[in-house]
């Protein structure tokens, strides 16, 4: 059994998003490790990238702070392998933008991220119609690109490249960008039930998860919950992000 | 229905968001039914005629081309389309699309102003709301573009993200997009973005290349020997490409904006610096993008805010990689003296992306032999421009 397969094994999971590089690069590798002991199940390990389309102001912020300290795709790998060293075993995702990916060279990418110790993949603008190739890749290495689903996705769309995924569903709560909302959309138990028809890997939401509570609320229905914004802007607006990320994670953790 | 090819060899494609993936679909049906429709070709041909005054002219320029003392120069005239540039072709035909799509918003991005008005003035004819992505430092250096949104009714919202620029802008209106897509259109304004934008965009713009083409067949009784048009995203290249395309006789040539200078890092020339330009992506497309060894989009440069681009429209590099096409750049400085030059012999204001092609024209024509033609295509007027060059000549 393979870490993801470990950590979806008592669902639901709490799996936060944090850029590397922010505020700057050793204090992110702490806080990820920080959120690590303290109640992540598994974390989204931010690539930043200087058009980042998907993403809110919140991470939008963070990830140009990120660039502006210097940190490359290649410190986002080192940052894994630094975890990996430090002890972390939950399971660790990339996740990121195409193009710094294309620019670093997909073989060499691939090679070097499951050799520092990651887990998948997930890059929001590469759908499945332009995944073939990072696929062929990542099927030599049994890492997954996770698959994302949208409430604009048709249930034709759903069916058929829900029935490839790997790894989890990555469902796309609302319509828009990452970013905090002040409520979980209502139609959320009856799009996870429609994803649900057609694949029986596990199913996390994200995008608009602000609270506790909405995290909560949504771990009833979903087997993962993604925060992203909320905590990069709890650790990041902190005088001490390390302490932060630890406070985070445990008003946000699942499991107690 | 058979769906449009969504690459050109290996260029272009649908790098976008999952939520994006079904506008997308939608769009590509949209145009594919409208296509085969007449009634919808009758009433875009009748807006072309009738509102935006085509077809434009073509003109002989006979002072120019006796000043350069080579090839015999003609203008096609998008100058003299309505709003002052061809953006307006594509803008009407994506907005008569959003009608038929049942949709009642708009979304643009806008450089220089020029796609931000001719958007603002479809939505203003087709009664749609619209919504202009404009970059706070193009928002400072085009006011009189700004004001013009305005009055013919749309919101203009300041991008103060990033660069502050047209990049800016597009991730600005993606954004948007992405959050409204179920009643907003996003009208692109250059033949760039996922499949199905850069067909599209070709398409409406077509027009011009088969004016064009007709116009000096009539004139002459015979094709230009090469066609020059300056690419930013490259719609108004593409649209008077599309007409000579299968006519391998005539040499077609893009240019680039070459900023301060290849060396200097400081321009927009995707294939003129092979260091930095290189084959990535970028708003929904895989092209030639300007950007850093990690992958970062670059920073760019132009004179000319509708040059000021960090990637090229995927049809381009196709073009380019079967040698149908051939690119090249004008600095900064080229653009202003071919500027002023087309002033002083013809009486004609270009834009300052324009004047990109007219440089190569003033590069070229001597070395071509008196009874060879040049066309060019004079892709909007140059009011807009006015105080960037009162800036520089002073």
């Amino acid at each position: 059994m393979n870490r993801l397969q470990t950590a979806f094994r008592r669902p639901p999971i709490f799996m936060p998003y944090f850029p590397v590089g922010y505020p700057d690069l050793p204090a992110s590798i702490d806080v990820l490790e920080v959120l690590a002991r303290n109640g992540a199940d598994l974390i989204e390990v931010g690539l930043s990238f200087s058009d980042p389309l998907a993403d809110g102001p919140v991470i939008q912020q963070a990830t140009q702070v990120a660039l502006q300290n210097g940190v490359t795709t290649r410190d986002g790998i080192a940052a894994i392998a630094e975890l990996r060293r430090r002890g972390v075993e939950i399971p660790l995702l990339l996740m990121g933008y195409y193009n710094p990916i294309l620019a670093y060279g997909l073989r060499n990418f691939v090679r070097d991220a499951v050799q520092a110790g990651a887990d998948g993949f997930i890059l929001p603008d590469l759908p499945p119609e332009e995944a073939d190739e990072f696929r062929a890749l990542l099927d030599e290495t049994q890492t997954p690109l996770v698959t994302m689903l949208a409430p604009t996705t048709s249930d034709e769309r759903m069916e058929r490249i829900a029935r490839r995924a790997q790894g989890f569903i990555y469902l796309v709560s609302v319509t828009g960008v990452t970013g905090e909302r002040s409520q979980v959309t209502s139609g959320l138990s009856d799009l996870i039930a429609r994803v649900r028809r057609y694949t029986e890997i596990p199913v996390c939401v994200g995008f608009g998860i602000s609270t506790p509570e909405q995290a909560a609320a949504v771990g009833q229905l979903a087997d993962g919950v993604i925060v992203g914004s909320a905590c990069v802007r709890a650790v990041g607006g902190s005088a001490d992000p390390v302490q932060a990320a630890a406070e985070f994670a445990q008003k946000y953790r699942l499991r107690r | 229905m058979p769906l449009l090819p969504p690459k050109f060899g290996p260029y272009g494609g649908q790098y976008v968001p999952e939520t994006l993936m079904p506008a997308l679909a939608e769009l590509e049906d949209a145009f594919i039914s409208a296509r085969a429709d007449l009634a919808f070709q009758r009433e875009f041909d009748r807006l072309l005629a009738d509102f935006v005054g085509r077809p434009t002219p073509l003109t002989y320029a006979r002072r120019l081309s006796e000043r350069l003392g080579g090839a015999q120069i003609y203008l096609k005239r998008e100058d003299l389309a309505h709003t002052g540039a061809h953006k307006i072709n594509n803008a009407l035909g994506q907005a008569l699309l959003v009608r038929r799509m049942g949709k009642r918003r708009i979304v643009a991005e806008t450089g220089a102003g020029q796609h931000g008005v001719a958007s603002a003035t479809a939505a203003a004819l087709l009664g749609l709301e619209c919504v202009v992505y404009m970059g706070a430092v193009d928002i400072a250096r085009q006011q009189p573009n700004v004001f013009r949104m305005k009055l013919l009714g749309a919101e203009v919202r300041s991008v103060s993200g990033g660069t502050q620029t047209l990049k800016d802008a597009i991730n600005e209106a993606i954004r948007d997009w992405v959050t409204n897509v179920r009643d907003t259109h996003y009208l692109l304004g250059s033949a760039l973005g996922p499949h199905p934008y850069p067909t599209i965009v070709r398409e409406f713009q077509s027009v011009i290349g088969r004016e064009a083409r007709e116009q000096i067949l009539r004139e002459l009784g015979r094709l230009p020997d090469t066609v020059i048009a300056c690419v930013g995203g490259g719609s108004n290249a593409i649209g008077i490409f599309s007409a000579f395309l299968s006519d391998p006789e005539v040499e077609l040539i893009g240019v680039e904006a070459g900023g301060e200078g290849l060396a200097s890092g400081k321009h927009a020339a995707r294939f003129g610096d092979p260091a930095r330009g290189r084959l990535g992506v970028i708003h929904g497309t895989r092209t030639f993008v300007l950007q850093t060894a990690d992958g970062q989009i670059a920073e760019t440069h132009s004179v000319s805010a509708g040059l000021d681009y960090a990637a090229i429209g995927p049809e381009h590099a196709y073009l380019r990689d079967q040698e149908r096409a051939f690119y090249t750049a004008a600095t900064d400085e080229e653009a202003l003296s071919a500027f002023q030059m087309l002033c002083q012999t013809e009486g004609i204001i270009p834009a300052l992306e324009s004047a990109h092609a007219l440089a190569e024209v003033i590069k070229r024509a001597p070395t071509m032999p008196k009874d060879s033609v040049i066309l060019v295509n004079l892709s909007g007027r140059g009011d807009k421009d006015l105080n960037t060059v009162m800036q520089h000549f002073h």
